[in-house]
């Protein structure tokens, strides 16, 4: 078991931290309340709340690293949520190197990102709406991270839902953007059930969800609670991590404007799962198997995601399920516990930085091509907006693991350490990631293929309302983002990784990385294998897609596996087959028992056109009789259960 | 003369009336309002009643703020232990005088329907509503108005409002607060009739859709009567078990009392059935949807949120004093009822197409939740359960003051379909009724959260993981019907003929700000409404 740190009352600028939330909030509230009179200045005060939370997150970091390691996790007492005897929630701040870290993500590629869209955005009506949800989200996922207790997280992460909930739907002429909001909606509650349970399950058994006393006393908890509380937690995780079995949300919700997928949908909202698991590392550390759960799963989902990622056309859901397949690493590397935590934490953060600027190249494509994502309508980009085609490109080297930029530092080191997995699970778990890693560079490949280079198909394809396309590059506010972001891709890796300088500073929250010794495969063998996957990878692609005219329309007659992946493995299907279905069968009987929705549901529908009296009438049909017999069932059932139960 | 007053006392018992204060007040403003009814001209009848009805509530809650800063933790009897005057009756007498006070100003609105939601005069249109209308309407002074539309008076009048309604909503207010607080069964079953045939009559006041609120009512009455009649039953079991209805009496003869338990059980059965009835707890709930869609939206308001916040209380009393060391024999029951109750209205809900049907069954999941409290023989079950009532209660109370503001050309637009893009004709009503949604469904920073937090952590500290694992899934079933309504307000395109948003005047602005504040209040800073639902436990 890892050393618990010592837990300080915040002091100087760190007692500051309840701002690093509300001027997001209070930025959000401005501009729901003031209406359209904010319709001129409103997306500035989005940008300047999140660039001055980002400035005092700078400040407090700074202050934390002054001090010595082991008086770096401190506490902001707010006031008590909820206190009663027996019941004590404390609404507050929990700051240390992990939560540290989160925030300066957010805030940052949070403000790079509001910056980008007050471009992306200028020519929408709903401008104003959309920094108000932007801002509410950065504010959520604060305090997800903030949160000095269970209860806080869970607080952050309803938050976040219904902010990403309100920003997938915000096209709301768009019928698919509304089914696909339902979805992510309904696929996160499923996590949230999950989370909520480990929390009563942590209450239940310790009567106190602080993170501080959870941490020092879970080691009361029967193993077997101990296990079930990590699977609950991993199933809260799945949920807004998009990992298996509840991933197929994440690919839709690219129904959102560009920015979004890029800030909620690929660099924070995705990784609260990660955080989850890093977070809660005292409670794993105890259970093998409950990390085993925890480690199958990522690697299950990152071979999905990169399977699937082969398969499609649109842009955006490519990089939606390289984003799936990439926490896949990340959630793998924090089921490998000790040896894992900072390896997961590292690549979040490199993943960050390059799939944000991804997603913002992504948007910067669309911007230029009338916001047609269909890459078969791309083509011999790279001269038109040369930019973005050198900063994408960056990103994407970054996201193969080419050598010396930030996936080479941070996948190989997952890699690696996935190889070191005792038993079986080493070759498993190793090999799926080293091959997925082999796909990654295939679809990247495929993908930059079909945008920058090759014929551009577009010349001879009209846009949606008749017209040409004119690809051009973008303005100054959205590429000054996508440049830095660049450089973050390029350089992340190595800064983070670079004398174990993250791991040694995230040490007080996670405990000391420790060692990857042994495994499968000797470390001098792992980097080149991947590498050698990779260039196989690139190779494929440049092969099958670079050397060959692609065709604009979507070839039908493909083999089976295609066909698959380009049905997402049929995630849609098992979801309709395993819940939909039964649910609609369970609600069909209970109506029937009830024995008069269905009835309501036609006869109301008639009323509404009929209107009369006669038909209102027929509102309700369900007798008198039928209701008082089904009353005296249920207390006849009533009654013998007790007696049978007494007397038995 | 010392003879003479000590037969008085032997006669009448002695009454604290420090600590009935509240309930008297209620009392006498209804018998008061009655006189008025049958006393003062038409028109000035109204202002005389809302004025009285507030006026008395305000009155109330003085009387027992004075008392409940005077009073210790511990609880009292009164009125020859007829009530128990403790904590908890506090309480949910506050509760209640809150929430009535709430409905009183739905009730009292006139610029959302003008003249009024409510009518009794309709005689002659019952005839055609068939067998049920006569009962209905028997409430109903007045003449036969031939208009269904016009009000009370003669067809050159502007529309006046039907003002019986605020006595009926005294009066069964009373009822609630006795139901509370009786602490033995027969006095519970009066104030189980008193509380009741008031709601019978308010169902079928509607002045809109006459036949349906009728209808509601006849319905409401009958199957009412038919619980009651359960209740009676399980209470004459009870005291052929105990030799008494005093709670505290059948818990002492079930410890240690060799008699056979069937009489027990039995009527413990019966008398749960009366009581979850009231609360509209499934398998039992079958009126709750007819009722609350055709009673006028006021009174379901008031419905919703306050007899459910009595018969819970009820329960709870009962469940805990009565029957409190016998839990086991009768706990497997209630977790089965408390699993029908959350999977009826999580899942039917989804079904549903009306929005009061909707709200309906969510309150039907909703009392499977509070079940899950009451069940919890402990003071953080009780605490939670009673928190839980009042987040419910005030919820409740906005959600249906908001219904009451959608309408169409006849009268309100309650069909699902009708609120279609409700958020681009009006921002704010559709804000606030996402709130109030996202409220039932139990968001953070909502009340909704913290009172499911406190009950779903109640009933796991005593043992029932898995009803709690039931009672999250069934909220996350039913979060989709919430989200339903949402979506169809703010992604969905208005019908071309939609209803319009009644700018709604002050009593109804008022119950709605309310509403809301509570439920954003106890959402955000929720320690103070929650110690006062744990200051002390049932006097036995």
């Amino acid at each position: 078991m890892t050393e618990l740190p010592t837990v300080e009352v915040a002091s100087g600028i760190t007692s500051l931290a309840w701002l690093l939330f509300v001027l997001p909030a209070a930025g959000s509230l401005i501009l729901f309340v003031a209406g359209r009179r904010a319709n001129t200045w409103g997306h500035w005060l989005g940008v300047l709340t999140v660039v001055a939370s980002f400035a005092l997150g700078l400040a407090i970091f700074f202050q934390t690293i002054g001090m010595s390691a082991d008086q770096r996790t401190t506490e902001v007492h707010l006031f008590d949520w909820i206190a009663v005897a027996g019941l004590k929630v404390d609404f507050g701040l929990r700051l240390d190197p992990l939560s540290l870290t989160f925030v300066l993500l957010i805030t940052g590629v949070g403000s790079l990102i509001h910056i980008y869209s007050v471009g992306y955005m200028s020519h929408d009506p709903g401008r104003r709406r959309f920094f108000a949800q932007l801002n509410l989200f950065v504010a959520a996922m604060l305090i997800l991270v903030l949160g000095n207790n269970f209860v806080m997280l869970y607080l952050g992460w309803e938050g976040v839902g219904l902010a990403s909930y309100l920003l997938i739907g915000f096209y709301q002429d768009r019928p698919s953007a509304a089914t696909a909001a339902k979805k992510a909606f309904l696929m996160n509650r499923v996590g949230d059930v999950g989370l909520a349970l480990a929390i009563f399950l942590l209450w239940t058994n310790l009567g106190t969800v602080q993170y501080t006393d959870v941490f020092e006393r879970i080691g009361q908890v029967s193993p077997g609670t101990v296990v079930a509380i990590t699977v609950l937690l991993l199933l809260g995780a799945c949920g807004k991590s998009g990992q298996f079995p509840l991933q197929a949300w994440l690919p839709d919700a690219m129904e959102g404007p560009t920015p979004v997928s890029a800030l909620i949908h690929a660099a924070t909202m995705v990784t609260a799962g990660v955080y989850l698991i890093a977070r809660t590392n005292p409670i794993y550390n105890l259970t093998e198997s409950g990390r085993l759960v925890v480690a199958l799963i990522g690697t299950i989902t990152l071979l999905i995601g990169a399977i699937i990622g082969c398969a499609y056309d649109d842009i955006k859901k490519v990089l939606a399920y390289s984003t799936v397949s990439q926490i896949g690493y990340m959630i793998l590397a924090v089921g490998l516990g000790p040896i894992g935590y900072a390896l997961g934490i590292a690549h979040l953060l490199a993943h960050g930085f390059f799939k944000a600027g991804l997603f913002l190249g992504a948007g910067s494509v669309m911007h230029a091509m009338d916001d047609n994502v269909d890459m078969r309508r791309y083509g011999g980009l790279w001269r038109k907006m040369p930019i973005t085609f050198v900063t994408f490109g960056l990103g994407y080297l970054a996201l193969i693991g080419f050598p010396f930029l930030s996936g080479y530092f941070t996948k190989d080191a997952i890699i690696e350490a996935a190889f070191t997995a005792p038993g079986w699970q080493g070759w498993v778990f190793g090999l799926t990631a080293s091959v997925a890693a082999g796909l990654t560079a295939f679809y990247m490949t495929r993908l930059m293929i079909m945008t920058f280079f090759g014929e551009k198909r577009w010349e001879e394809l009209e846009t949606s309302d008749g017209g040409h396309y004119h690809p051009h590059e973008s303005p100054l506010s959205m590429t000054v983002p996508m440049i830095i972001l660049a450089f973050g891709s390029v350089l992340a890796g190595f800064l983070l990784t670079n004398g174990k300088a993250l791991a040694t500073w995230l040490a007080p929250s996670l405990g000391e990385l420790r060692e990857a010794e042994g495994g499968a495969l000797p470390h001098s063998v792992t980097p080149w294998l991947v590498l050698a996957l990779s260039a196989l990878g690139v190779l494929v692609a440049y092969l099958v897609v670079g050397r060959r005219p692609t065709p604009v329309e979507r070839p039908e007659r493909v083999s089976l596996p295609v066909r698959a992946a380009r049905r997402d493995l049929y995630a849609n299907a098992i979801n309709e087959a395993v819940i939909a279905r039964p649910g609609t069968w369970l609600s069909r009987f209970l109506v029937f028992v009830d024995n008069r929705g269905v009835d309501g549901v036609v006869n109301g529908t008639a009323a509404l056109f009929g209107g009369s009296s006669g038909r209102l009438r027929r509102l309700q049909t369900g007798f008198v009789r039928s209701y008082a017999l089904s009353m005296l069932g249920g207390t006849v059932l009533v009654a013998a259960a007790l007696l049978v139960v007494r007397f038995s | 003369m010392s003879i003479l007053a000590q037969q008085a006392q032997l006669t009448a018992p002695p009454i604290d009336y420090g600590a009935v204060a509240p309930l008297l007040i209620i009392l006498g403003a209804a018998c008061v309002a009655v006189l008025i009814e049958a006393f003062l001209p038409r028109h000035q009848r109204w202002p005389a009643q809302v004025v009285l009805s507030i006026v008395a509530l305000v009155a109330a809650g003085l009387a027992l703020a004075l008392y409940a800063g005077n009073s210790g933790p511990e609880g009292i009897t009164t009125i020859s232990d007829a009530l128990a005057v403790d904590r908890p009756t506090l309480f949910l007498w506050g509760t209640l005088l809150a929430l009535g006070l709430g409905s009183i100003l739905l009730i009292a609105d006139r610029s959302v329907e003008p003249g009024g939601a409510f009518l009794a005069s309709a005689a002659s249109r019952a005839a055609v509503g068939g067998g049920g209308g006569g009962v209905a309407t028997g409430g109903g002074v007045g003449g036969g108005d031939p208009d269904p539309d016009r009000g009370y008076g003669s067809p050159d009048q502007a529309p006046t409002m039907q003002t019986e309604v605020f006595p009926f909503t005294l009066f069964a207010l009373a009822g609630m607060m006795t139901f509370c607080a009786a602490n033995d069964l027969l006095t519970m079953f009066i104030a189980l009739e008193v509380l009741s045939l008031p709601l019978y009559l308010m169902c079928g006041l509607a002045r809109r859709r006459r036949l349906l609120s009728q209808e509601a009512a006849v319905k409401y009455f009958l199957l009412g009567a038919f619980a009651s009649a359960f209740f009676l039953y399980g209470l004459a079991l009870l005291y052929g078990y105990a030799g008494s209805v005093r709670f505290s009496e059948i818990a002492a003869a079930s410890a240690g009392s060799q008699k056979s338990d069937a009489l027990l059980l039995g009527g413990l059965g019966l008398l749960v059935v009366g009581l979850m009835f009231k609360a509209s707890v499934g398998p039992f709930h079958t009126w709750t949807p007819d009722v609350y869609q055709g009673a006028p939206t006021p009174v379901t308001a008031f419905m919703g949120a306050c007899t459910k916040v009595a018969a819970f209380g009820g329960i709870l009393r009962v469940l805990y004093v009565a029957f409190g060391d016998t839990r086991w024999e009768w706990r497997g029951v209630l977790w089965a009822v408390a699993i029908a109750s959350m999977v009826i209205g999580a899942v039917i809900g989804l079904t549903q197409t009306d929005v009061k049907r909707m709200i309906a069954y969510s309150s039907v999941a909703h009392a499977g939740f509070l079940l899950l409290g009451a069940m919890s023989i402990t003071a953080a079950g009780t605490s939670g359960t009673l928190f839980y009532l009042l987040a419910y209660g005030f919820t409740t109370l906005a959600v249906f003051g908001v219904i009451s503001l959608v309408r169409g050309p006849d009268g309100e637009a309650t069909h699902l379909s009708q609120w279609a893009g409700l958020a681009k004709r009006s921002p704010v009503v559709a804000a606030v009724m996402s709130f109030l949604l996202l409220a039932l469904a139990g968001i953070p920073l909502t009340s909704g959260f913290t009172a499911k937090f406190a009950v779903f952590s109640a009933a796991s500290a005593d043992g029932m993981v898995p009803l709690v694992v039931i009672a999250l899934i069934a909220s996350a079933v039913a979060a989709f019907f919430y989200v339903r309504v949402i979506v169809l307000m703010y992604f969905s395109e208005p019908a071309p003929d939609g209803p319009t948003v009644t700018v709604p005047g002050a009593f109804t602005t008022a119950a709605i700000t309310l509403g809301v504040l509570v439920t954003l209040l106890l959402g955000i800073v929720p320690t103070l409404a929650l110690g006062w639902a744990g200051a002390g436990t049932f006097v036995g």
